[in-house]
This record gives structure tokens, C-alpha cells and sequence, in this order.
């Protein structure tokens, strides 16, 4: 037992590393200016690069360690990876955030949350026992209920805390009765043993479904999904834009992360092909990927039909961005690894646009203290480069052509077609047809509006800089893509598949 | 009369907690009743185990969670608590469905 727990902690160091550099980050407080938030910003992103270092020596590791609780596989490692990237960037745009100042007495315990957060993401793409699941859910949930209010004395951002710590802390408690449900009916918290426990077929096949409902409660919850979306835009309004733009990239994607690993483990026969024959006797009465398809539906239509009449910026990408989780939750529907491959793959691409429209939108406010829509009025005269950016992040996540975003729906569709649902690419489609005409609403208003004011306002080089390093990857990669397709494709390998 | 209390009495009382937890979410309006509801439902959640373990003759993991259920339940309240607190110093009120500023 001793051995096992000590060989175990060889392939945490990544997790390790970053619990040392959040206790670092929070150190920091004490030493020099309080006010400074250089140092702890330094912390946090040396932190990331640290763990980065880490994170690559594990590259092609498939383990599963500390008694079956959590996984080292190239699944895993995928999330890791993008949750460094997303975490280190967050860093450096929270450095030139305006509306953190208001707080700026706090900026270790704002960039040591990060870390803690990321930390809790880095567990759930893991996880594969469901207590380890439950409790790093709420190691990510407890870190994004204080980020999101972390601006306190700005009455908006505590109702989006407020909102998301009642909805967040519901969510999971259902999950967690879910779980109790699960854990009676087998004995068993293992998801691999779950597996067992379901291949057996001799389980009450209502009880498993009141636990399933429950269990994607909490799931739902994370991803906002649609009948669990609806503290999503109140809080990414709310919050202050670098916590929005981490929470619906890093959260989101952690939650994307237990989800396949939960279903994908626990509920197909993991030795057939294709998956989806697979499906354990017990579920052949309620056919799981329709349901997950009509979830996916409805995610995305409510989100690009009331993404519509939006007019501020920050709530027309909260409804954006639980579009963009039905469209992920497409490639789930098939259950195959060319579907979950391109949901990996969609993943990068909604990094790299979600990230780049939310530095735009936190920049704008510092420089023109607007959210609206209508302040981005002639914004392709007075900041035409930042202009330029977002509509090339605007164009990538309505996924035209020029942009790597494209790409990203393009596989997705063909492996809905490659399994013959051809009427869930077809919604896809028309989805995203809708959504061209909020998000070009937005380039309308940035060039083909007169400014009343058309004083040119530069950003200096180095956030002109970090705005090309998220740009130029979505054109380029629409361009030469292997390099992802051949990562998300190594990367659909989890412990025991295959 | 001796009455034996098995699995399903347990299971029963956790039901009945967790419908009681889940109506109190829905329809009470001060924040502080809404955790308190949150707190039957995880409640509820951990009688299942602990009762599960007992009476189902499994491994020790039920209890396991148990315990960890209970100490994240005190830090979720800890930090409900704390924003509820500031919430009532910035804008002088603990009920949920006064907190409407974010809305069309």
C-alpha cells in the first residue's frame, strides 16, 4: 500500500508543482508591495512553466495510479496542456486588466486562485474514481465562486458570485446524491469497476437512470449545457472579464474532460467497436447518445437564438460560448474516437478564439470603459489593429472559412456524418448560420459605423504583440493543421481503451 | 413490538432530506435558507453512503466520502457565507431575488 501511494506521487509532480507555486504565488503578499502586482503575476506564470516542464516529461505516459483514483494517459495530458496555456494567458491579460485595480491590494490571492483552479482542472481530466470526480469539481468550483466575485466592492460582480456559488453548489449536491445512488446500486466509486458492475446487467434500470440525471446535473452544471445554463450569462457578465474569459475556456474544458471519461469508462463495453455497439445491455431501453444529442440541440439553439438581442459584449459571448458547448457536445454524440477527437480538436480552436475575443473585449473596456456593443462603434478607425483581431476571432467562431474555427466544425460534422447523423450536422449548420448574424453584427458596428469620436487610440506594442500570438495560430493552423489533427487523434487514448 | 431499522429506513429519511433540500432551494428567498437547503441535499447524500457501507456489506469507501463530503460542505458554506456577507454590506440585502441588476 505504502509502495504503491509512493511510486503514485512520480506521476503527480505536475499537480505538485502547482500547489507549491500557489502557496508561492500567496506568499508573495508578504514580501515588498503589497500593491505590485508584478510579483505574484511573475509567480503564477513561472508556476505555469514549471509545471509545463513537468507536464512534457509525461508525454505517452497510460497510467492509473493511487488505487484507481486517478489517470496519467495522453487523454489527460491533451487537458493539461490546455489548461497551461489558458491559465498562463489569463495571467498575462490580468496583468493589464483596469478592473482587478479595484482590488489591488489582492492580486496574490487573484493569481494563486488561478493556480488553484487550474490545479482542480488538471485532477478532473483525470479523475476516474467518483469521489476524486466530486471533489475536484469542487476544487474548481470553490476557486471560481471567489474569482468571479473577486472584484467585491463592484455590486455586479457579487451577484455573479452569489448566482454562480447558489446554482454551482445545488448543481453539485445533486451530483453528489447522484453519486451516493451509483455507489449503492454497486458498491463500487471506481468508474472502471463501474463498468464491471454494468456489464453485468443485473442492476435496477430505473435507479441507474434517476443516478445518471443526477450525475449530469453536475456535469451539465460545468459545461452549462442547456436545462443547467442559466447562471452562465449573469456570471460572465458579472464577473470581471479575465475570470470570464478563464472560466469559459479552462472550466468549461475540465468539465468537457470528466464527461467523456465518465461516459466513455463507465458506460461502453470498452473492448468493442464501434463504441456505440458497445453499450451495455442495461442502456439498450434508453438510448444515451439521442439524449445527449437533444441536449446538444437545445445547447446550441438557445444559445445562438438568444445570443440575438444581446447588447453587451461580454453576455453575447456567455450565450456564444454555451453554443459553442452544443456544438462540442455533437462529437459526444457519436461516442467514437473520431468524434472525440475533433471535440480535442475543437478545443484548441476555442482556446484560441474565445481567449483572443475576450483580451479584445477587456482591453476595450480599459481604454473606452464600455461593454456595449454600440461602444464598439467605428472601432476599426480609432483601433484598427484591435479591430482586426477580434473580427478575425469573431469570423473563427462562427467558424468561416480563413480561421482554424473552421476547421474545428468541419471535422466535427464529418464525424457525425461518418456515423450517420446527418440531421445533427444539418442543425449544426443552420446553427451556425444564425450565429453569423450576432457576430458580424459585431464587425458591422466596428466598421461600418462612424465614431463620433475618431481619435486614434494605440494599445502599445506589447499587447499588440500578445494579440498577434493569438491571432496568427488561427489563420495559420487553418492552413496546416496536421500537427492538432495528429495530437487530438494520439490524444482520444485513455487508460484501459484499446 | 421491535421495530428493526434496516437500509431502507435510512434510505427513506435520505430521501425524504433530499426532497426537503431540493424545496428549500426553490422556494425560500433568503440566501442563508437556500444553504441551509444545500446542506440537507448533501446530508442526504452522505446518510446514502455511510447507510450503504453498513448495511450493503461493501468496502470502506462510503464512509470515505462521507468524511469528505463533510469537510467540503463547511468550506462551500464558509465561501457562500462570505459572499453573502459582502453581498449584504454592498447593497443591503440577503434575499436572492432581490440581487437582479444582471438581467435584459
Amino acid at each position: 500500500m505504502v509502495q504503491t501511494i509512493y511510486e503514485s506521487f512520480g506521476y503527480v509532480i505536475p499537480e505538485t508543482v502547482l500547489s507549491v507555486f500557489f502557496v508561492l504565488t500567496l506568499l508573495t503578499s508578504l514580501v515588498g508591495d503589497r500593491r505590485s502586482k508584478y510579483l505574484p503575476a511573475y509567480t503564477a506564470l513561472l508556476g505555469f512553466a514549471v509545471t509545463g516542464a513537468f507536464v512534457a516529461g509525461q508525454i505517452g505516459m497510460d497510467q492509473l495510479v493511487f488505487s484507481g483514483m486517478y489517470a496519467v494517459d495522453p487523454f489527460s495530458w491533451f487537458f493539461k496542456v490546455l489548461f497551461l496555456v489558458s491559465g498562463a494567458l489569463i495571467v498575462l491579460f490580468s496583468m493589464q486588466s483596469r478592473e482587478l485595480d479595484t482590488a489591488s491590494t489582492k492580486y496574490a490571492e487573484y493569481y494563486s486562485l488561478i493556480i488553484s483552479l487550474t490545479i482542480g482542472a488538471f485532477f478532473m481530466a483525470g479523475a476516474s474514481n467518483l469521489l476524486m470526480m466530486y471533489l475536484s469539481l469542487e476544487l474548481v468550483s470553490i476557486s471560481s465562486y471567489i474569482l468571479s466575485g473577486f472584484t467585491k466592492e463592484n455590486p455586479r460582480a457579487d451577484e455573479a458570485s452569489l448566482k454562480y456559488v447558489i446554482y454551482g453548489a445545488f448543481s453539485s449536491g445533486l451530483m453528489l446524491y447522484g453519486i451516493s445512488i451509483l455507489y449503492g446500486l454497486t458498491g463500487e466509486l471506481n468508474i472502471y469497476a463501474l463498468n464491471q458492475a454494468f456489464s453485468s446487467g443485473a442492476l435496477s434500470q430505473v435507479s441507474v437512470l434517476i443516478a445518471i440525471v443526477l450525475m449530469l446535473a453536475g456535469l451539465g452544471y460545468k459545461i452549462s449545457a442547456v436545462p443547467f445554463h442559466f447562471w452562465t450569462p449573469d456570471v460572465y457578465e458579472g464577473a470581471p472579464v479575465t475570470v470570464t474569459a478563464f472560466l469559459s475556456v479552462t472550466s468549461k474544458a475540465a468539465g468537457f474532460a470528466m464527461l467523456i471519461r465518465f461516459f466513455k469508462i463507465g458506460f461502453i463495453d470498452i473492448a468493442a467497436q464501434p463504441a456505440v455497439a458497445g453499450m451495455w445491455q442495461i442502456f439498450h431501453g434508453l438510448n444515451w447518445t439521442d439524449i445527449i444529442a437533444v441536449l446538444s440541440v437545445l445547447t446550441m439553439t438557445l444559445g445562438n437564438l438568444v445570443a440575438l438581442w444581446q447588447t453587451n459584449m461580454k453576455r453575447l459571448l456567455a450565450y456564444s460560448s454555451i453554443a459553442h458547448a452544443g456544438y462540442i457536445l455533437m462529437g459526444f454524440v457519436t461516442l467514437t474516437d473520431q468524434g472525440i477527437s475533433a471535440m480535442l480538436m475543437y478545443f484548441v480552436a476555442y482556446l484560441l478564439m474565445n481567449l483572443g475575443a475576450f483580451y479584445i473585449v477587456m482591453l476595450v473596456a480599459n481604454k473606452y470603459q464600455t461593454e456595449d456593443i454600440d461602444g464598439y462603434a467605428g472601432l476599426g478607425y480609432r483601433s484598427p489593429y484591435a479591430a482586426f483581431a477580434l473580427t478575425v476571432f469573431l469570423f473563427s467562431l462562427t467558424g468561416i472559412p480563413p480561421t482554424f474555427g473552421f476547421i474545428g466544425k468541419l471535422y466535427l460534422f464529418a464525424a457525425l456524418i461518418k456515423t450517420n447523423y446527418i440531421w445533427l450536422a444539418i442543425v449544426g449548420v443552420l446553427n451556425s448560420v444564425v450565429s453569423l448574424y450576432y457576430y458580424v453584427k459585431v464587425v458591422r458596428s466596428m466598421y461600418l459605423v462612424t465614431p463620433a469620436d475618431s481619435t486614434r487610440v494605440d494599445f502599445g506594442f506589447g499587447t499588440n504583440l500578445l494579440m498577434t500570438v493569438l491571432m496568427v495560430p488561427n489563420i495559420a493552423l487553418m492552413l496546416y493543421f496536421t500537427p492538432v489533427l495528429n495530437w487530438a487523434e494520439h490524444s482520444v487514448l485513455m487508460f484501459g481503451l484499446h | 413490538m421491535t421495530v428493526h431499522v434496516g437500509l431502507t429506513q435510512f434510505l427513506v429519511v435520505s430521501a425524504i432530506l433530499f426532497s426537503l433540500g431540493i424545496f428549500g432551494v426553490m422556494t425560500r428567498k433568503n440566501a442563508i435558507m437556500v444553504l441551509m437547503g444545500i446542506e440537507l441535499i448533501l446530508n442526504a447524500a452522505n446518510i446514502n453512503f455511510v447507510a450503504f457501507t453498513r448495511f450493503g456489506l461493501m468496502n470502506l469507501s462510503g464512509q470515505v466520502t462521507a468524511v469528505f463530503v463533510i469537510i467540503l460542505a463547511a468550506a462551500e458554506a464558509a465561501v457562500l457565507l462570505a459572499i453573502v456577507l459582502n453581498m449584504f454590506q454592498q447593497i443591503n440585502t440577503v434575499n436572492v431575488d432581490e440581487v437582479d441588476k444582471l438581467k435584459n
